[in-house]
């Protein structure tokens, strides 16, 4: 195997793997918050094609991705709504976020359907896209791509080393008692459940304006799934969700990998389509085999409805 | 003015009934919105989408024919969604019940024998379970959650339906195309009224939703299931096992799946395809809640879900909208539906600002 091979591999790995970290990050943020929001997938695909119809009315891109954003938001505002306002079962409500945004996606999307964007051209970093081998698939990458780096960076921060974030926890392991002290439960949660919305909405810009860049029905393809799914894997640390996120990126580019390397074998292609779906439930077996690290490290209160004053 | 929740003693029972059709009212409502969004005149759009689908008897038997899936597979669902075993994945039990007696049509191909058609059935239902087993025994096993589980095998389901119909089960005489053979005569469901596709899978939807009812509401083990939803530490105390809410759960909700997936292939469609199911096995979940997780709400609502798919061919024929406008509308409904459901257990109170 050639080294340009190599290259280009991991360029594609870290490509495939960068939506899955900018979604489970926000989805992590949101879970530390005691909130479970299913509505990964349908967030996605509404951010989606909301940035593919701006990039391709304004042929900006960047705007693209700020309503990606912003398209992430209001979604995730009508989950916090139906879940933390009127206390509605956080399952059954992000579940029903997700039937409707994938619905709503595809039913906006129909005009978008085929259209094409233009691709963007990469943002090389100075000096370190010339390391050879790791330098062109780690420097001379999309934006976002750094962009889920920083997040990565700012996010661990924040958890573990900001004030915010510590109450942010707290509410997520005890919200009888962050309530107790003045905390108000309801509008943290709100915010965690934006902030996750937000950045489902990017994550799904990524895909429609950089990764294919068109937009198509069911393009998402069970990647906010997979994301939540890194969330458990990761056991609610940033750090674990880059590493699992590559992980997962890996298992979507083996077909490029096994076409590059020549090998005489022939597989289906729908055999290693389905490798990140079943990589997906592996590594759900192998983390929650051991009950004492979920109940360790998942916040004590996710998935339970909190009402003030009650 | 502040709103404020306050906690009903107990539960509204009448609130409990209204709030699916408080849903549907508000889903209506918007509806009419969103065509006047869309530019067409909203009482158009209302007659096109809701009307114009039942205004033939071959219109009333798509209803049913289109009801018949969703009801085999919500009442499946609720089996489990009532013990809080929440199998998301019926998309997929649904394919792979569909590829088992699949499998029976085409290998007994052109055979006569009585039994080819209650065979397929029995391996729809049997796929099915095969398919739902899988996250049963990875969280009753090694504790992993259902919900994410189950829906990958969707995926994986759906592929497996791909590499089929592409590869080692084409039809060699079908032009190329990613389907099977036809299924013979004595391998489909007898249609029940001549001139229509509604077929006797009715029956087996409407006897499934019979047994469904004395299951959940008759049986020690349903009851044991319904406490292990609304109480768990109370069933835990009483010694109901967990495990056994969990399996039986996903196999019923898998077995009904699977013998919808045979009420497709064996029916309207009569081969298989890449596209078996519009997505019954993820909107029968909506109908579970609607329909309150009882047999006779699954009944109804059923066919309010099937109305909307009719209505998205409709809509997409006479006003030239995406079919994906079915799946706009059944969103809104279950989003509706777990709003209103905030009235059951609580009443709105006014609270008037102190003025400090």
């Amino acid at each position: 195997m050639d080294l340009s091979f190599f290259t280009s591999i991991l360029f594609a790995t870290i490509v495939a793997g960068t939506p899955l970290i900018i979604v489970a990050l926000g989805e992590l943020v949101t879970e530390k918050s005691g909130v479970l929001n299913l509505g990964a997938e349908g967030t996605m695909s509404v951010g989606a094609v909301a940035a593919f119809a701006v990039a391709h009315h304004t042929g900006n891109p960047a705007l693209g991705i700020l309503a990606g954003m912003a398209a992430g938001m209001l979604m995730s505002l009508i989950f916090a709504f139906s879940a933390l306002t009127l206390v509605a079962n956080q399952v059954a409500s992000g579940l029903a976020l997700s039937i409707f945004g994938i619905g709503l996606a595809a039913f906006v999307g129909k005009p978008y359907e085929s259209v094409a964007l233009a691709s963007v051209v990469p943002l090389k970093i100075p000096l370190l896209h010339r390391i050879p081998v790791i330098g062109p698939a780690f420097f001379e990458q999309q934006a976002l791509v750094y962009f889920s780096w920083v997040m990565l960076a700012a996010v661990a921060w924040f958890l573990y080393r900001s004030r915010a974030g510590l109450i942010l926890r707290a509410v997520g392991e005890s919200p009888v008692a962050a309530h107790s002290i003045g905390y108000k439960v309801v509008r943290i949660r709100y915010q965690a459940v934006l902030f996750g919305g937000a950045m489902a909405g990017i994550g799904g810009a990524f895909l429609s304006v950089f990764y294919t860049p068109m937009w198509v029905e069911g393009m998402v393809a069970g990647r906010g799934w997979i994301a939540l799914a890194l969330v458990v894997f990761a056991t609610w640390r940033p750090l674990r969700v880059m590493v699992g996120a590559y992980l997962f990126g890996g298992c979507m580019v083996t077909q490029m990998f096994v076409q590059g390397s020549g090998m005489k074998i022939n597989i289906p292609a729908q055999f290693l389509s389905a490798l990140p779906y079943a990589a997906t439930v592996l590594v759900l077996v192998l983390i929650s085999r051991n009950r004492g690290t979920i109940r360790l490290n998942s916040p004590a209160s996710l998935g339970q409805p909190f009402l003030p004053d009650a | 003015m502040w709103l404020r929740f306050e906690p009903r003693a107990e539960p509204s029972r009448l609130m409990r009934y209204l709030s699916p059709i408080i849903a549907v009212a508000l889903m209506l409502a918007s509806g009419m919105v969103l065509f006047m969004l869309l530019g067409k005149s909203p009482m158009e759009g209302f007659k096109v989408f809701f009307l114009n689908p039942l205004k033939d008897s071959y219109g009333v038997a798509e209803l049913f024919l289109k009801a018949t899936p969703l009801m085999l597979c919500a009442v499946g669902l609720a089996v489990g969604f009532r013990a809080n075993v929440w199998n998301i994945g019926a998309e997929g039990q649904l394919l792979v019940g569909a590829l088992a007696g699949g499998w029976l049509a085409l290998h007994f191909e052109g055979s006569n024998s009585p039994l080819l058609l209650p065979g397929m059935i029995v391996a729809g239902a049997l796929g099915g379970m095969l398919w739902a087993s899988i996250p049963a025994l990875l969280r009753t096993r090694f504790n992993a959650n259902e919900i994410l589980t189950s829906l990958m095998l969707v995926y994986i389901a759906e592929l497996m339906v791909s590499w089929l119909v592409h590869g080692p089960w084409k039809d060699p005489d079908g032009f190329n195309f990613p389907q099977t053979k036809l299924f013979t005569a004595k391998a489909l469901l007898p249609v029940l009224m001549p001139g229509t596709r509604v077929n006797a899978a009715l029956f087996i939807a409407i006897a499934a939703l019979i047994a469904g009812w004395v299951f959940m509401n008759r049986s020690f083990m349903g009851y044991q299931m319904k406490v292990a939803g609304q109480a768990e530490h109370a069933s835990r105390y009483a010694g109901f096992s967990a495990k056994r809410s969990v399996w039986l759960g996903m196999l019923v909700g898998g077995g009904m799946a699977g013998i919808a997936g045979i009420s497709e292939v064996a029916g309207p469609i009569g081969q298989i395809t890449e596209h078996i199911s519009p997505g019954y096995g993820f909107a029968a979940m909506i109908v579970a809640f609607v329909g309150r997780l009882s047999p006779v709400g699954i009944f109804f609502a059923s066919l309010l879900m099937a109305l909307l798919y009719m209505g998205g061919e409709q809509a997409q024929q006479y006003l030239n909208l995406p079919y994906s406008i079915s799946k706009v509308f059944q969103g809104m409904l279950l989003f509706f539906l777990l709003g209103s459901d905030v009235f059951i257990n609580f009443r709105v109170r006014l609270l008037r600002r102190i003025n400090k």
